[in-house]
């Protein structure tokens, strides 16, 4: 069968195909195909024109919009802070207290509050800022770095024990592995700070073993902890009359903390988080706690 | 006008070797002069390489299969800039073969987590998840804890990556193992050699809060405290193209 045959009915060429005795039609792809691919081509040379295209040796064509995706994200950024700065501008500007008379204020705080306390602190901190073991609960009245607006800011700032210039100090010492106290000497201060913080503990340890742990304490703990055992925020130490023990209460967990010492890390927020959104946070944070019943 | 199509289809090799040169076409005009143009990837003078101990724990990112759900890239989205930081540049996977910018986030995106939270937190984290963060779906990785690191491989590792591009210089090849153990062991006398090779910056800590032993999770949680940290330059560009917005919002709040 040759290529040229020419089917008789319909007068198309055929394509010299030929199964059991079918032949294929040699048909013409349809003209809206064709019409479709011109389309497409005049609107690609339109792209190629108006956008960045294509590559040239040492540079390429940029497009007579001049469109850019950092620019454009840059600008949407900055056009969302100015949208925003109707009430961040009173938050920057105003003090604390004057934030937290005002019920529309503390309305924004509490929803953005909210937003940016899940992108950053809720990890560590818990999503109802709760905390976790090693990790403080910032809800009760007990702060490591005291619990005052100003505090709770200049801490999210330059965080505690981070790579920040200024940022705050905290370390207990391992009292057991480096040898300061003996095994005794801790059980005895553990019993002592247990009988601090639940007088019914009080009842069960001897009073002997409170009276050697009263010593050990004041000559090994008070120095940051107080002679009352209250803390003291300037150092990060916690007040150990508090109901609240980040790394847990029992004998045990006491034990461990005084053996190994303890150092906690937070980072410090001055380089993620601009002036205004620690200033949100810190107000959020204070909210949360005053609704602490 | 479609006559030579049609006597080219006729011919099995010419229209193989014709269908490859028009395929050919978009790759040779738009990918391969990319490698001629310097603006791909931006100059950052600032950009510095993975120590060896970041190397290990960047393979192990990839061993444990961390890319199928935490991407490396932030887009230039608003709100990715806003959640995660500065959108990602060319240059800071310039020493990544290969690159880890991922496809899909069942995590969040991981292209500015260094420093970002405290080596307790990513410790607790990768070892159970849950006991951090309840509603996570992440799987425990707590083996990385208990299995000592390979270190015996870190100056072939290095030694790749210097075939690929990367500057490490002999000195640091030679001393890879070591200055893997010194990462990660600050009282370690050879804690100094690694600030004098990869520069002071370079964090120096016992990553898994034990300093006497170097295991996988010291790696692991030395590259995540590293990533967006190579350069400053994200930062910089930010924050000079928001220059008057932060100046605005500085004046604003001087009172």
């Amino acid at each position: 069968m040759s290529v040229e045959e020419r089917d008789p009915k319909t007068g198309y060429l055929m394509t010299g195909h030929e199964w059991n005795g079918i032949k294929e039609l040699n048909t013409p792809v349809p003209r809206l195909i064709y019409y479709t691919l011109i389309v497409t081509f005049i609107f690609a040379v339109g792209y190629w024109v108006l956008m960045p295209a294509f590559p040239t040796w040492t540079s390429f064509t940029k497009g007579l919009l001049g469109a850019d995706d950092r620019a454009a994200v840059t600008a949407s950024v900055k056009q969302a802070a100015v949208a925003r700065s109707a009430w961040t501008d009173q938050i920057a500007g105003r003090s604390f207290a004057q934030i937290e008379a005002d019920p529309a204020l503390m309305k924004a705080v509490r929803e953005t509050g909210r937003t940016l306390f899940g992108d950053n602190c809720s990890v560590c901190h818990g999503g109802d800022a709760k905390g976790g073991k090693g990790f403080p609960n910032l809800t009760t009245s007990s702060w490591l770095f005291g619990g005052s607006p100003e505090a709770i800011e200049q801490t999210i700032r330059v965080g505690i024990n981070s790579t920040h210039a200024d940022s705050r100090i905290s370390q207990m010492p391992a009292f057991g592995r480096d040898g300061i106290l003996k095994r005794d000497e801790i059980e005895n201060v553990v019993a002592y700070v247990r009988s601090l913080m639940d007088s019914k503990a009080a009842t069960a340890i001897p009073a002997a073993t409170i009276e050697k742990g009263k010593a050990v304490f004041a000559a090994n703990c008070a120095a940051c902890h107080g002679p009352e055992a209250k803390g003291n925020p300037e150092v990060g130490a916690p007040n150990l009359i508090s109901h609240y023990y980040m790394h847990g209460r029992d004998e045990w967990a006491l034990y461990t903390d005084v053996w190994g010492g303890l150092k906690g890390q937070m980072p410090g927020w001055e380089g993620r988080l601009s002036p205004v959104d620690r200033k949100i946070l810190t107000l959020y944070l204070v909210d949360l706690g005053k609704k602490r019943p | 006008m479609f006559g030579f199509h049609y006597k080219l289809e006729r011919k099995a090799i010419g229209f193989t070797l014709a269908i490859i040169g028009v395929a050919s076409i978009g790759g040779l005009v738009e990918i391969a002069p990319l490698f001629t143009i310097h603006q791909t990837v931006e100059e950052v003078p600032d950009m510095r390489v993975y120590t060896p101990l970041e190397l290990a724990g960047r393979n192990i990112y990839v061993r444990e299969g961390c890319y199928a759900c935490h991407s490396q890239m932030i887009r230039t989205l608003r709100d990715e800039v806003e959640r995660y930081g500065p959108y990602s540049l060319a240059v800071e996977s310039k020493y990544d073969h290969p690159m880890l910018w991922g496809s899909k986030r069942t995590g969040p995106d991981l292209a500015r987590i260094g420093g970002k939270y405290s080596d307790e937190w990513q410790v607790a984290h990768l070892v159970s998840p849950r006991s951090v963060v309840p509603p996570s779906v992440m799987p425990n990785y707590a083996w990385l804890l208990r299995n000592d690191l390979r270190t015996n491989d870190l100056a072939g590792n290095l030694k790749a990556m210097r075939a690929v591009g990367v500057p490490y210089t002999d000195e640091m090849i030679a001393n890879a193992a070591n200055d893997a153990l010194g990462q990660a062991n600050p009282d370690d006398p050879l804690a100094a050699g690694v600030t004098k090779r990869y520069g002071e910056a370079t964090n120096v800590r016992a990553f898994d809060g034990v300093p006497t032993r170097l295991t996988e999770m010291d790696a692991l949680v030395a590259y995540l405290q590293i990533l967006g940290r190579l350069t400053e330059a994200p930062y910089k560009i930010v924050a000079s193209e928001a220059a008057p917005a932060v100046k605005a919002q500085s004046e604003a709040k001087s009172p």
